[in-house]
């Protein structure tokens, strides 16, 4: 009888201890971060370009990572969602009942969700030597633009699932196609989630390093052409962190301070916009 | 299409291009593969496939791809961090979904969002300021061996943490599937909440719990920068967790500005990647077909 009880609070402790132990974790990430790279954090490292000699601890900053790298994840989460879009859109209104297609299809989105980033990369690779291309802006686009493909189709796919279906009865039984529909009753009813949806591939899109590593190239200087090599965040620390010179690693460290801020930006902006559209909801 | 009035011309325009440009996905995987073996195909003329996997010898100067040891390194690494994070990441989501109150699952939920947002440059980051140090000034002194800290044990650490969050998600949802009448039947019976959850929750989700932990497994196997960054990356069959290894993913993101000048670099490095796709299709498959029949099981 009474070892129940004692397994009981054995695994109650384990399990507390397991949880505590992750959130300690995510703490430790956040605060050693903090803590290593809050020294070389400063203005000039967000608004100026590295200069000469600026790797080997020269004066300089990381202006053109953070601008590549909202380039990058910017046009990709363009091209992503209007490739998204008809997907979803077509296996939640337009295939024919009980197709096989939008079976299909939900399969190789979760197929492709679980595909590395380094295989992506290998993949824009492949299109690179193809078509004679060089390392650029438009490359490393697209190549992130089919890495956020799948997460975006799912999560629009989950929003697009629970709305009602007497909304859509409403609608057709008004007139409307399908078309008309999906674009104006639907949207606005899945909104939110939808900007969710976005807000999350773009904060994947953004800290992608494999796959930009071997598409995007690097460059010192702003992009102003689709053509050229574009630099990325990630992409400025891990070389940066690769530099034998500790002003030069603190200065990777600072950077990485950046790209969590951007990141938590964007989860708490997805947040605060999916509270702020769910006001208009019908049900 | 003469005679439709415009809302029904646009309306079938519409159709066509969703219903062609929807199996884009599908169209995807199948480029994928066929791209990624055509470009390694030159190599496999040169050498049988089962040479260029199992042997160990890597002299690209020489014309030797040997892939074995990138391949037990990222065998070690996988298993490791799989070892690491499946009681804990286990341990999480029952205390999550069974005894934890409101308040605590409320902030829980963010934290794992994020713990799954943070990009692997950061874990890599965190893994060379805090996880090679732990490991070549503590753990390696602690078992007696020496070590420069960047190994596959930091590799498998910094793993293990960047996988927990996946199978808590995936884990929390076979648990929520779970009916609640049948944690009711077992509790009125007299069972406490423990045997409620060793007989009833782990029984019923069993399979489920199975395919989360591949699901970790396969996204360990791609895992690229943070890996890469605290692994080592030595070109040799690993003997002890305490060596520096080299992974797949991580031979193919050092090496992609070299293989242009060598002749069958590239093949070499395609067809690292082309393993790499194939292992995490048949690993994600074998894990969606399991959810599937499991959440039917269930409703």
């Amino acid at each position: 009888m009474k070892w129940r009880f004692l397994e009981e609070k054995i695994f109650q402790a384990l399990m507390i201890g397991a949880t505590g132990l992750t959130a300690l974790i995510l703490l430790l990430i956040l605060g050693t971060i903090v803590v290593k790279g809050i020294g070389a954090l400063n203005l000039e490292m967000i608004f100026r370009l590295p200069r000469g000699g600026y790797y080997l601890g020269q004066e300089g900053g990381i202006l053109n990572a953070i601008v590549g790298s909202l380039q990058l994840a910017g046009g990709a989460t363009i091209l992503a969602f209007f490739l998204s879009l008809p997907v979803v859109f077509y296996i939640n209104y337009f295939a024919r009942r009980k197709s096989f297609g939008p079976t299909l299809i939900r399969f190789s989105l979760d197929v492709l969700w679980g595909v590395p980033s380094i295989v992506y990369g290998a993949f824009g690779f492949l299109l690179m030597t193809w078509f004679g291309w060089q390392a650029s802006l438009l490359l490393g686009i697209i190549t992130l633009a089919l890495l956020e493909l799948p997460i975006m189709s799912r999560a629009m796919d989950e929003v697009l699932r629970p709305v009602p279906a007497e909304l859509l009865e409403a609608s057709f039984s008004l007139g409307a196609t399908r078309l008309e529909t999906a674009w104006k009753v639907v949207l606005r009813q899945a909104m939110p989630g939808i900007i969710t949806a976005i807000l999350i591939a773009f904060g994947r899109a953004i800290g992608d390093a494999a796959s930009v590593l071997l598409t995007a190239g690097y460059t010192d200087n702003l992009t102003t052409s689709l053509f050229q090599p574009v630099a990325s965040l990630p992409l400025a620390i891990f070389f940066q962190l690769a530099t034998p010179y500790p002003e030069v690693q603190k200065r990777a460290y600072a950077a990485a301070i950046i790209l969590t801020l951007i990141i938590l930006l964007i989860s708490f902006i997805s947040r605060r916009i999916s509270r702020h559209y769910a006001r208009h909801l019908v049900f | 299409m003469r005679g439709y009035s415009r809302r029904l011309k646009r309306e079938l325009l519409a159709s066509w291009i969703m219903g062609s440009t929807s199996f884009l996905p599908v169209f995807l995987i199948f480029l994928m593969l066929l791209g990624l073996s055509l470009k390694a195909r030159p190599l496999l003329w040169l050498q049988p496939l089962s040479r260029l996997i199992f042997s160990d010898e890597w002299a690209p100067f020489k014309g030797h791809f040997g892939l074995w040891p990138f391949i037990t390194g990222t065998i070690w690494v996988t298993f490791l961090a799989l070892i690491v994070a499946a009681p804990i990441s286990l341990f999480v989501a029952i205390f999550l979904s069974e005894y934890a109150p409101r308040r605590i699952r409320e902030i829980a939920r963010p934290m794992i969002d994020l713990l799954a947002g943070l990009p692997s440059v950061i874990y890599g980051v965190w893994g060379v300021l805090l996880i090679v140090p732990f490991v070549g000034h503590y753990l390696a002194p602690l078992f007696g061996t020496y070590s420069s800290g960047y190994s596959i044990l930091a590799g498998g650490l910094v793993l293990a943490v960047m996988i927990l969050p996946t199978i808590i998600h995936v884990l929390l949802e076979i648990f929520r599937a779970i009916p609640q009448a049948m944690r009711e039947a077992s509790l009125s019976l007299g069972a406490t909440k423990w045997e409620t959850v060793k007989y009833v929750l782990l029984r019923q989700g069993a399979s489920g719990i199975l395919a989360a932990f591949v699901l970790g497994l396969s996204r360990a196997l791609g895992e690229t920068m943070a890996v890469l960054m605290v692994v080592g990356n030595v070109a040799r069959i690993p003997r002890s967790l305490f060596e520096g290894g080299y992974p797949l993913p991580a031979l193919i993101a050092n090496n992609y500005g070299e293989m242009m000048s060598i002749p069958f670099y590239d093949s070499a490095l395609m067809l690292a990647a082309a393993i790499l796709l194939i292992l995490v299709m048949v690993f994600n498959l074998i894990a969606r077909l399991v959810l599937v029949r499991l959440e039917r099981r269930l409703l």
